[in-house]
């Protein structure tokens, strides 16, 4: 088994028309299912959307200094809306997620390996 | 002491050959053993140095390909032994196959497994890139060196080397999977199988210096034919690329020039082929689910039947235009089209639907509204579009030399008609 990030990518101003009250709740009910189709297949690992990107801070550290700045590392208009860590037999199964997750979110979902924990 | 009297004659050039043509079966079936792309690779390789010392003096093995499958299996398990982590992995081979836990005892005799048709689904997967696709393709399942894929491509060969060395690491690090897919993925993974060896067979059309994409683009179209014998396009796609093939000699003329469709020498167009070719699109008629590369191939089909330009059966070949526009509705198709409209109805009628095309940088499209509006006695307008279309023709196919003949004879002449594969 291979653990997958599924990121969410949003782009600022790219949102379409707003959704209504009742999208909200039939996307957050859709989004409470899928979660639940990922679990019970075991493919669930974690899972969450974020907040806005001007909620971020970066730290860095040079030459022993911690140096704190207010939003977000990159100034893009790609930011990461939220993202799934799971675990699936191969990217075929990951893509298959994926595409569901994309469906549900309508947003592009960026599939991404990680390396094992002993490489 | 070798019996070099009893060995059939066999050169270096020749080992090199029998190699290329057995080495994709066995690069796959190493990879469905050691599930590692290097090291079948790897493996396989040094088979080939043992060929090139063993078979000139000791005659080819019978069965070549178990040879090399069996050479390099137990290479690769001699290699991993003396890897630390070459161990793990044999371990984990011993796990994943169940009673054969040393995956080189088992000899290959009489029909074995063929793994190829798992892997070229895992080289044409949607995850890699096109280009990466053809490269692996040509490189694991054709048996082409790094070099040969790079020279076929005109590109460097430390670019296509990094090119392959990039699509194995995301095979390898995202878990591609080296498998056949199911069903109900079949249609959109076959697809881009499909675009690859056509994609291949064309880069090998259009440079002539390398002829041998297209005999390798066919060599894995009849194995894949073979593999998949109930899916009608890749069926489709073998036939048309037979039909194609069979008129490849009489293309290009003594300067290399282009030589189109209705010009051709069609004593020459090689009638084997088409035989062949026309059987299989029989086949695919009476199965009748039809697809893009099945009406290609039976459009190309109605001309191999026509021993002249003039004895072409347009009205079919308009009808079978009508159905690819159905199922590829491209402008480039629509444009065919009008040109055979043109070959049933006259000019004004295929220049009216040629107008409407959104294809300003199609070259061709400049050279059919130039014959159709020559046609129709408006040479102004003809000469112009001539320059365009010549402007704008890729160099290759630039007929030589270009300038002086161009809305002379050449591209004046009465058929501008050309099948167009790949577009």
């Amino acid at each position: 088994m291979t653990q997958y990030l599924l990121s969410v990518h949003s782009v600022e101003g790219e949102v379409g028309d707003p959704m209504t009250d009742e999208e909200m709740q039939q996307s957050w009910k859709q989004i409470q299912v899928l979660n639940e189709e990922l679990k019970s297949a075991g493919a669930w690992v974690f899972g969450g959307a974020l907040h806005e990107p001007d909620t971020a801070t970066v730290v860095r550290v040079s030459e022993g200094d911690v140096l704190t700045t207010d939003g977000p590392f990159a100034e893009s208009k790609e930011h990461l809306g939220g993202f799934y860590i799971i675990e699936a037999e191969d990217l075929d199964a990951a893509l298959a997620w994926a595409s569901k997750t994309a469906a549900v979110v309508r947003k592009p979902i960026e599939v991404r390996p990680f390396r094992d924990a002993e490489a | 002491m070798r019996d070099v009297d009893a060995a059939p004659e066999l050169d270096e050039a020749e080992v090199g050959r029998i190699f290329r043509e057995e080495s994709g079966r066995s690069v796959a079936a190493l990879i469905r053993v050691f599930g590692d792309i290097d090291v079948a690779e790897d493996a396989v390789q040094e088979a080939f140095a043992v060929a090139l010392r063993k078979w000139p003096g000791d005659g080819l093995p019978p069965n070549p390909g178990g040879w090399i499958t069996t050479t390099a299996r137990h290479r690769a398990i001699d290699r991993l032994r003396r890897e630390s982590r070459g161990r793990e992995l044999l371990s984990e081979v011993a796990v994943l196959s169940p009673g054969n836990d040393d995956p080189g005892t088992s000899e290959e005799v009489g029909p074995v497994q063929d793994d190829r048709l798992g892997l070229i689904f895992t080289c044409c997967h949607p995850a890699l890139s096109t280009e990466a696709q053809v490269a692996l393709t040509l490189r694991l399942l054709g048996g082409l060196s790094t070099k040969e894929v790079a020279r076929s491509f005109l590109v460097a060969e430390p670019t296509m080397a990094r090119r392959l060395v990039r699509a194995k690491r995301k095979i390898k690090a995202a878990r591609i999977p080296y498998r056949v897919p199911e069903d109900h993925e079949l249609p959109g993974r076959l697809r881009p199988v499909l675009a690859v060896l056509y994609l291949v067979y064309n880069a090998g059309l259009s440079s002539p210096a390398e002829p041998g994409l297209c005999s390798e683009a066919i060599r894995l179209a009849r194995i894949l034919a073979t593999l998949m014998p109930d899916e009608p396009e890749v069926a489709g796609l073998l036939a048309l690329l037979l039909l194609t093939e069979s008129r490849r000699s009489s293309r290009t003329g003594p300067d290399g020039s282009l030589v189109l469709l209705g010009e051709q020498d069609r004593t020459r167009w090689d009638r084997a082929l088409i035989e062949e070719g026309q059987a299989i699109v029989r086949r695919c008629l009476r199965r009748n689910q039809p697809g893009a590369y099945q009406v290609q191939a039976a459009i190309n089909a109605v001309h191999a039947d026509a021993p002249a330009v003039e004895q072409t059966d347009w009205p079919q070949i308009v009808a079978l235009y009508d159905q690819l526009l159905a199922v590829a509705p491209t402008p480039v198709v629509a444009l065919n089209r009008a040109i055979a409209i043109g070959e049933v109805q006259g000019p004004a009628a295929a220049l009216a639907l040629v107008d409407e095309l959104d294809l300003d940088n199609y070259h061709p499209f400049h050279a059919t509204r130039a014959d159709l509006l020559r046609r129709l006695g408006r040479h102004r307008e003809a000469a112009a579009a001539y320059e365009r279309a010549a402007a704008m023709a890729p160099t290759e196919m630039t007929p030589q030399p270009s300038r002086p003949r161009i809305g002379a004879r050449r591209w004046g002449s009465k058929a501008w008609w050309r099948y167009r594969p790949g577009t």
